[in-house]
């Protein structure tokens, strides 16, 4: 009969109202500020750069080699080498970044400079609340906006930062048991 | 109690020398009365409906303004009062500087007939359900100036839909209450009412309670969804079709004040409904007469926008085929039946017989209306041959 579908149809509305009241897991709406959802581990958006110990200057993880400047694809990375260098985790010594900006209002969050960095420097950000007032200040971040400790991340990505800590790990006990026979012979230290 | 209000203007016009000048602070009280209580119901529509929408697709709703979201309205009006005033440069500046004015000035005259309360009409015409839709079938006019002034393909074409809409249910609109006012014999509303007063036993003699006033009730409330644009008809603003068809020009406080006379429109209609229907002011029940008349118009009125608002949120928009078709295939032909049980209604002599039949006489058409209409493929569900 003309009718019958509207008739269902207003009863199922119906009980979705008054459902929304009595039973508080049919409202499925986050109240974002108070509430959040947990952050998915996947989640990416801008990258960082990632510091060891507790210096962000001295541990910053970049040496400046200036891939990820020539690899991003909108060209949002600006590097200026520093004169003085540093060693990295396994002793090596590098060059440093002097500046490190990154133009997050034109990166397209495609993780490009993440796969191509070497050296496990850069890596991709959760934050998400970014909004500011001043949209071409403010969203150019400098070298210590970006500097990130390790601990931060491996608390968004865990599963990544285990892998990337076990890597650096290998190449580090790698690079000593080769130092050492060669510091048994030449007796010449080989840190600063 | 019941009078409150009445004497409160009484005593107000009292204070002034008699004659002209008191009629006039009499009509001044009247208006603002009106607009007063009406823009208020308006703020607080808007929010609810936005809150029960919100329920009925399981979310809250707006919640941020004031407790449980209830200024909302106010931060919105703020909001339209601060925009940009846009008007396109190729505009007809007169033309759409004056829609919205032309759509709000009739809609609250509408309501100046409709009675609120026992001596609460502002205007106790002799002919004002005429009146009624005389003014009424201004927004039409207005509807057409926004859309052909814009100069904007959309808002003609909006334009273009609600003229067709509009004049499409005025018809079976004004025949749904020919039933009342041929079985009132009288065209003013206050009359009207007072023949609803009165019960037998504990039921009240609302039209809404016999065959033909219940099937015109019906009608009346789809053709006047479809008269002030309600979902599902709001084909005229089709968000997904013509993102907002005849207002998309309008900016700012002008757009809020289209908004405010579609949703005075949807008062005045179902304020007429009340009057026409459903015994306005009239108390349901003999024992709860001590409660004041204007309360009961309210109550139902508020009752009559939920229901406005729980149509909204159930069903999907309407093809254009299919709007017509049903003003013209479905909704004229009941209406005119409807009439014809009316008279029937009129001439029997009171009893159940006479129930039965005229309940015979509206629901036999309308099974066998619905039936033709879904066999000849008018109203059914559209088979698509090649973009399945
Ligand atoms: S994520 Fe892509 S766009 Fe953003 S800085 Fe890295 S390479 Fe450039
Ligand atoms: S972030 Fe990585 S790729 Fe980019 S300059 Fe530093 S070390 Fe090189």
């Amino acid at each position: 009969m003309l009718g019958e579908g509207i008739i269902k149809g207003m009863g199922e509305t119906a009980r979705n109202f008054f459902g929304s009241y009595v039973k508080e897991d049919r409202l499925t709406t986050v109240q974002y500020p108070e509430e959040r959802l947990p952050q998915k581990e996947a989640a990416r958006n801008f990258p960082f750069l990632v510091y060891d110990g507790k210096d962000w200057d001295k541990g910053l993880r970049c040496v400046a080699c200036q891939i990820c400047e020539k690899e991003c694809p909108p060209q949002c990375i600006y590097i200026v080498k520093d004169a003085t260098k540093k060693p990295d985790h396994i002793g090596k010594m590098q060059f440093q970044a002097k500046v490190f900006d990154i133009d997050i209002s034109v990166c397209m969050s495609c993780q490009i400079c993440v796969e191509v960095c070497p050296f496990e420097a850069i890596k991709m950000d959760v934050e998400y609340e970014l909004s500011t007032g001043d949209r071409f200040g403010q969203l150019l971040l400098h070298k210590d906006q970006l500097a990130k400790s390790n601990d931060y991340y491996r608390k968004i990505h865990p599963t990544e930062a285990a892998e990337v800590d076990a890597r650096m790990g290998a190449e580090k006990a790698k690079a000593e048991a080769k130092a050492k026979p060669a510091a048994a012979t030449s007796a010449t230290p080989s840190k600063p | 109690m019941d009078q409150i209000f009445v004497n409160l203007k009484d005593w107000l016009v009292a204070l002034f020398p008699a004659g002209r000048q008191q009629e006039l602070v009499s009509a001044l009280i009247s208006v603002a009365a009106l607009i007063g209580t009406f823009a208020g119901l308006f703020a607080l529509t808007t929010v609810l409906e936005r809150k029960g929408l919100g329920r009925i697709q399981n979310r809250y709703g707006p919640n941020r303004v004031g407790p449980y979201g209830i200024l909302q309205p106010m931060a919105d009006g703020l909001k339209a009062l601060t925009k940009e005033d846009v008007v396109p440069r190729s505009a007809d500046q007169v033309v759409h500087f004056l829609a919205p004015l032309v759509l709000v000035a009739p809609v609250f005259l509408a309501l100046a007939v409709v009675p609120m309360g026992r001596n609460m009409a502002a205007v106790d015409f002799d002919a004002g359900i005429l009146f009624f839709f005389a003014v009424g079938a201004a927004t039409e006019l207005s509807v057409f100036m926004a859309g052909w002034s814009s100069r904007n393909k959309y808002s003609l074409l909006g334009a273009m839909r609600a003229i067709a809409q509009m004049i499409s249910y005025e018809v079976p609109l004004i025949l749904s209450s020919l039933a009342v006012i041929m079985i009132a014999g009288s065209l003013s509303a206050v009359t009207i009412v007072e023949k609803q007063a009165g019960y037998s036993g504990l039921i009240p003699h609302w039209f809404v309670l016999t065959p033909w006033g219940f099937a015109g009730f019906i009608l009346f409330m789809i053709a006047a969804a479809a008269e002030s644009n309600r979902s599902p008809f709001d084909l005229p603003e089709g968000e997904s079709e013509i993102i907002a068809g005849y207002y998309i020009e309008y900016s700012g406080f002008k757009f809020a004040l289209f908004f405010l006379g579609e949703y005075i429109g949807l008062f005045a209609a179902s304020g007429l409904a009340i009057t026409l229907f459903l015994g306005g002011w009239n108390a349901p029940f003999p024992f709860l007469t001590w409660i004041p008349s204007y309360v009961w118009f309210f109550g139902k009125l508020l009752a009559l926008i939920a229901v406005f608002i729980w149509v909204r949120g159930t069903l999907p928009r309407l093809r254009m085929d299919q709007l017509m078709n049903f003003a013209w295939k479905f909704m004229l032909p009941m209406a005119l039946i409807n009439l014809l049980t009316a008279g029937v209604w009129h001439f029997t002599p009171p009893g159940l017989a006479r129930w039965i039949i005229c309940a015979l006489l509206v629901f036999g058409p309308y099974v066998a209306l619905g039936r033709t209409l879904f066999e000849s493929k008018k109203l059914a569900k559209r088979t698509y041959s090649y973009a399945e």
